[in-house]
């Protein structure tokens, strides 16, 4: 078993918030600031233990406290009560180029970031050309940072915070910037440090991200530790939870399903049905299933093209197809009609889809649709990443 | 519209766990531990609490680890501050310049001040109080100025301060180049320009300077934190603070006023004044025009006394500092 890096005990962190700062507000608020200091626990009780080697993910919605508590693991905020041990170097990525100096150089506030990160000026130059080259902006490194694209800033700070070589790297949302490239880049060099060895704690929102990177999930709410496990399982719940709670505030806000078109057509019910035909919302990869609604028409409707689409819980659209797509042309329609798309082998990975359907003309006239009307759940055994659910077999050579 | 169950998505298939130990070993077996080997470096507490007394060495042990940033930190400060402007470094030089040159004009062709050398006088006086204000002025908003940085990087909070001190110390060794070489025109064209004993004073009273304008910046920066207005209170003391000491008049003018009218208690409170006897050992190492227009008094024992307590203030105001830094990223 490897040894504890970073020790949490019974942490708890309470802000307050007291809006007082000035000699004029205290004279005029007199008496009031009690009142005013209005006070909240962004952190409760939490414990844990995080070993060598392992990469945690924290995640929980904006004011969970999974912020505070990667500040209080740096350093930069302090514990109202428990205690934080950790060792090693650490260093912290709370926010890129938050050192940085727009009047000064590039080259300069490598120097001065990686100062800030705790390098030696001697070490920096061991680093720099690396540093340079990591970045991929050699040609600007002598111009004011000022002058930089927002990409090009980006670039350069978490270029050198990565070559800081520490045993602790703290990464809050972070990694959400730069290019896609450079994006890849970055994500490489992050799984080379947990070959490494190396710790890394981060918080994110993506959960794609947590299931990519991580080994351990802490899913913190309101301050509380709700869940401190397995990610795949942890960010099941967490898209579960979110899902519900997005159903639930929909229909708080007594939002009708989305109905649009001309209304010559209209879509009934909507139903997405496992392999025995039986209705679920629940479904797996490589199962058959069948996507059904009902459709009616009050004339008779002679040219009419029948389609669903399937988008994820970002909406991404993940597949769509329609009956012209299909090469099928529909008989003429007046009344009622079940249509059913049946799918002999599902290839969507494990997440949060939601299907679309709708009616309309061979001219692309819409009658009737429904946006994001069923919601189903692919669950998976398998450990992927993505939407789409392949299965390959590998061979090496 | 299906519905999203919840007892569904709870079955058996998430592993809440409540306690903290609990983390996949199978991963860590894929990991090897490279050439890392975290085991053997101590685990330490993170920000454990330093006892108010004996806490002083173990802050400036950390503060020492980071001298590295404070270099960089003072050349930022440094560069900076006349990036961009076409003169650059030498507004550093304009300002005492100008400074000088209003109180020359006010003092010897308004007011008939007959006192030779006597841009020499002033300047010898405005350049360590230069150096002083610069500090005082500079620490108070170090810490406010510097939030963006301060919430998301960790390094000891004094280097913020600290810096200030630093680019302060700078520039006062730029302002004393032209002081010598303005003592060295005033030579060539036939002024008293004598080196005494009394140059020995000056490393000592600049040391005095430094440790009191430190002592009160670190105390200034941490409670602006908490009252804003020290910021602009600050200004307005510096300005009448200015006339406490005697730079654009003698020394000799108030102490005669003093003692002629009877103010004994006035005399020695403005005697304990540590920045009178500051500028006053500046005065009388490089303004030797005429003793009559300096302290006469036996400057060691007096500076080396407010070395001893600006000392202790020091001590208390990192101390004050340190008990108090840790609620700074939460506070702006």
């Amino acid at each position: 078993m490897a040894a504890n890096v970073i020790t949490v005990d019974r942490v708890s962190k309470q802000f307050k918030i007291n809006s007082n700062k000035s000699l004029k507000e205290m004279v005029v608020n007199r008496g009031q600031t009690k009142a005013h200091a209005t006070e909240f626990w962004a952190l409760r009780d939490v414990s844990f233990e995080v070993q060598a080697g392992t990469t945690l993910g924290l995640i929980g919605h904006n004011g969970s406290g999974k912020s505070t508590l990667l500040k209080l693991i740096g350093g930069i905020l302090t514990p109202t009560s428990g205690t934080i041990r950790r060792r090693g170097r650490l260093a912290a990525l709370l926010e890129l180029g938050a050192g940085f100096h727009g009047d000064l150089t590039g080259r300069e506030n490598v120097y001065l970031n990686a100062a800030i990160l705790g390098l030696t000026r001697q070490q920096t130059d061991r680093y720099f050309d690396d540093i340079v080259a990591f970045s991929g902006i050699e040609k600007f490194i002598d111009t004011q940072v000022k002058f930089y694209s927002s990409g090009m800033y980006v670039r350069l700070a978490f270029s050198v915070a990565i070559h800081v070589d520490p045993e602790i790297l703290l990464i809050d949302e972070v990694l959400a910037v730069g290019d896609e490239a450079f994006q890849r880049k970055c994500l490489d060099k992050i799984k080379t440090f947990q070959r490494e060895g190396r710790t890394i704690v981060f918080v994110t929102h993506g959960l794609d991200q947590v299931r990519e990177l991580c080994d351990r999930v802490i899913l913190l709410d309101h301050g509380d530790v709700v869940i401190d496990g397995d990610p795949i399982a942890a960010v099941r719940t967490i898209r579960d939870t979110w899902q519900d709670e997005a159903v639930t505030e929909a229909a708080a806000r007594d939002i009708p399903a989305a109905e649009l078109g001309n209304g010559e057509m209209s879509i009934g019910a909507v139903r997405t049905l496992d392999a025995s035909g039986a209705e679920t919302s629940r479904l797996s990869p490589n199962e058959p299933c069948t996507f059904e609604f009902e459709v009616s028409s009050t004339g008779r409707t002679t040219d009419w093209v029948s389609g669903i689409a399937i988008e994820n819980h970002l909406d991404q659209l993940c597949y769509g197809v329609n009956s012209g797509l299909m090469g099928r042309q529909l008989e003429p329609i007046q009344g009622d009609r079940t249509v059913r798309f049946h799918v002999p082998a599902l290839a969507l990975g494990e997440g949060h889809y939601h299907l679309t359907v709708a009616v309309h003309s061979l001219e692309g006239i819409e009658y009737a649709r429904k946006n994001r009307v069923a919601n189903f759940k692919v669950y998976s055994d398998r450990e992927q990443v993505g939407p789409v659910f392949l299965e390959p077999t590998l061979e090496i050579r | 519209m299906p519905p999203i169950t919840t007892t569904e998505s709870a079955s058996g298939r998430t592993t809440p766990v409540n306690g903290t130990q609990e983390t996949t070993s199978a991963a860590l077996e894929l990991h090897g531990h490279g050439d890392v080997d975290v085991d053997q470096l101590p685990m330490t507490v993170v920000h454990a609490r330093r006892s108010f007394v004996r806490g002083f060495g173990e802050d400036v042990r950390d503060i020492w680890s980071f001298r590295g940033l404070l270099v960089q930190l003072v050349r930022k400060e440094l560069k900076v501050k006349y990036k961009d402007s076409v003169l650059g470094f030498f507004w550093t030089l304009v300002r005492p310049m100008i400074q000088l040159v209003i109180y020359y004009v006010a003092f010897t062709i308004f007011l008939g001040n007959s006192q030779p050398a006597y841009a020499i006088f002033i300047f010898s006086g405005l350049v360590i109080w230069g150096l002083f204000t610069d500090i005082l002025g500079g620490c108070t908003g170090s810490i406010v100025g510097n939030g963006g940085l301060l919430k998301k990087t960790y390094f000891p909070r004094e280097i913020f301060p600290l810096s200030v001190v630093g680019a302060a110390i700078v520039n006062f060794l730029f302002q004393m180049i032209v002081l010598l070489a303005a003592l060295a025109l005033s030579a060539a064209i036939g002024q008293r320009v004598v080196p005494t004993w009394d140059l020995a004073l000056v490393p000592l009273a600049l040391v005095v300077c430094v440790v009191w304008g430190t002592a009160l910046g670190l105390f200034l920066a941490a409670a602006t934190v908490y009252l804003r207005d020290l910021q602009h209170l600050i200004e307005v003391i510096i300005l009448a603070l200015f006339w406490m000491v005697p730079i654009v008049y003698s020394v000799t003018l108030p102490l005669n006023s003093f003692a002629a009218n009877g103010h004994q208690t006035l005399l020695t409170l403005y005697l304990a004044n540590p920045m009178l006897n500051v500028i006053a050992a500046f005065q009388r190492a490089f303004y030797t025009m005429g003793p009559e227009y300096t302290l006469q008094a036996n400057l060691w024992p007096r500076l080396a006394f407010f070395l001893v307590v600006g000392l202790g203030l020091l001590w208390l105001a990192q101390r004050y500092f340190s008990r108090v830094q840790g609620n700074f990223a939460q506070e702006l």
